[in-house]
């Protein structure tokens, strides 16, 4: 119960702060990546403010023995810089500059009452699941 | 158009890094929201935590967009093909690359991790390129 209480109270932090920041407009997001156009800085100042929390209370944190509700830290293993990795990076920011939504942002609009964010969506869940299926 | 937004953005980036801290401190867990879905449909045994978190995401999101002044006029003129292509493309490429803008983004760079730091660096780069090439020569977005 501790676990899903404390994941459902960090979900509505995050979907709080997605939403207060603007980043669910995906032109606001595309706003700031067209350095050309109208530009808006506003997604770097969330990234900014983001990272200065977590550059400081990650330290903090992963320090601790163990977290407060669960066995033990979950972390990513994978050290490898390798070609998988930039070749999915580039992918995701081909989709990303081109229709101005990430995973986030996507999920947290759903219950905006517009089609686009449920498309978007469904469309991101093939291409994972095809993702999961180049591994097979 | 979208206007330069400082406060908000501050303190919605604030938010998000708390948010990351509190599923760390509490729940040891990343969070990555492409992780977090990738794990609903790979991962029988712990899937609850994810299901709770991504609920709970939407319903804070929607609260405040319904209940605040952040509401936004939704883009209508998008097209339907560029948006389907930008999904797969969004959904393979975090897959392969194990993350997005929140997991390497966001908390990959916190704990200084040099993949999230290298993969950030590549999916803004190509995001920046492909907004300009879309935008400026193809008329898309």
């Amino acid at each position: 119960m501790g676990k899903l209480l404390s994941a459902a109270l960090a979900g509505a932090l995050f979907g709080a702060g997605l939403t207060l920041a603007g980043m669910v407009n995906p032109l606001k997001v595309l706003n700031f990546l067209d350095l050309a156009g109208d530009w808006d800085p506003s997604l770097a100042l969330v990234m900014g403010a983001g990272l200065a929390v977590t550059l400081i209370s990650f330290r903090w944190v992963l320090a601790r023995p163990q977290p407060i509700v669960a066995a033990q830290f979950n972390l990513p293993v994978n050290k490898q810089i390798d070609s998988r990795l930039l070749a999915g990076a580039a992918l995701f920011g081909l989709g990303w500059g081109l229709a101005g939504y990430c995973p986030g942002p996507a999920i947290a609009a759903l219950s905006f009452g517009t089609s686009e964010p449920w498309i978007f969506v469904a469309a991101m869940l093939a291409g994972s699941l095809a993702g999961r299926c180049l591994d097979a | 158009m979208t206007s330069f937004t400082p406060y908000s953005a501050l303190a919605g980036g604030l938010l998000i890094g708390l948010a990351a801290t509190w599923l760390l401190l509490f729940n040891g867990r990343i969070a990555g929201i492409s992780g977090i879905i990738n794990g609903l449909f790979s991962n029988r045994s712990d899937r609850s935590w994810r299901a709770a978190f991504l609920v709970s995401m939407i319903v804070s999101a929607a609260l405040i967009f319904h209940y605040t002044p952040v509401q936004f006029a939704a883009r209508t003129d998008f097209p339907i093909g560029a948006l389907i292509l930008a999904g797969v493309l969004v959904g393979l490429g975090t897959r392969l690359g194990s993350g997005c803008t929140s997991g390497h983004g966001i908390c990959g760079i916190g704990r200084l991790s040099r993949r999230s730091i290298v993969a950030t660096a590549c999916f803004f780069s190509v995001g920046v390129i492909t907004a300009l090439v879309s935008r400026h020569l193809l008329g898309v977005g």
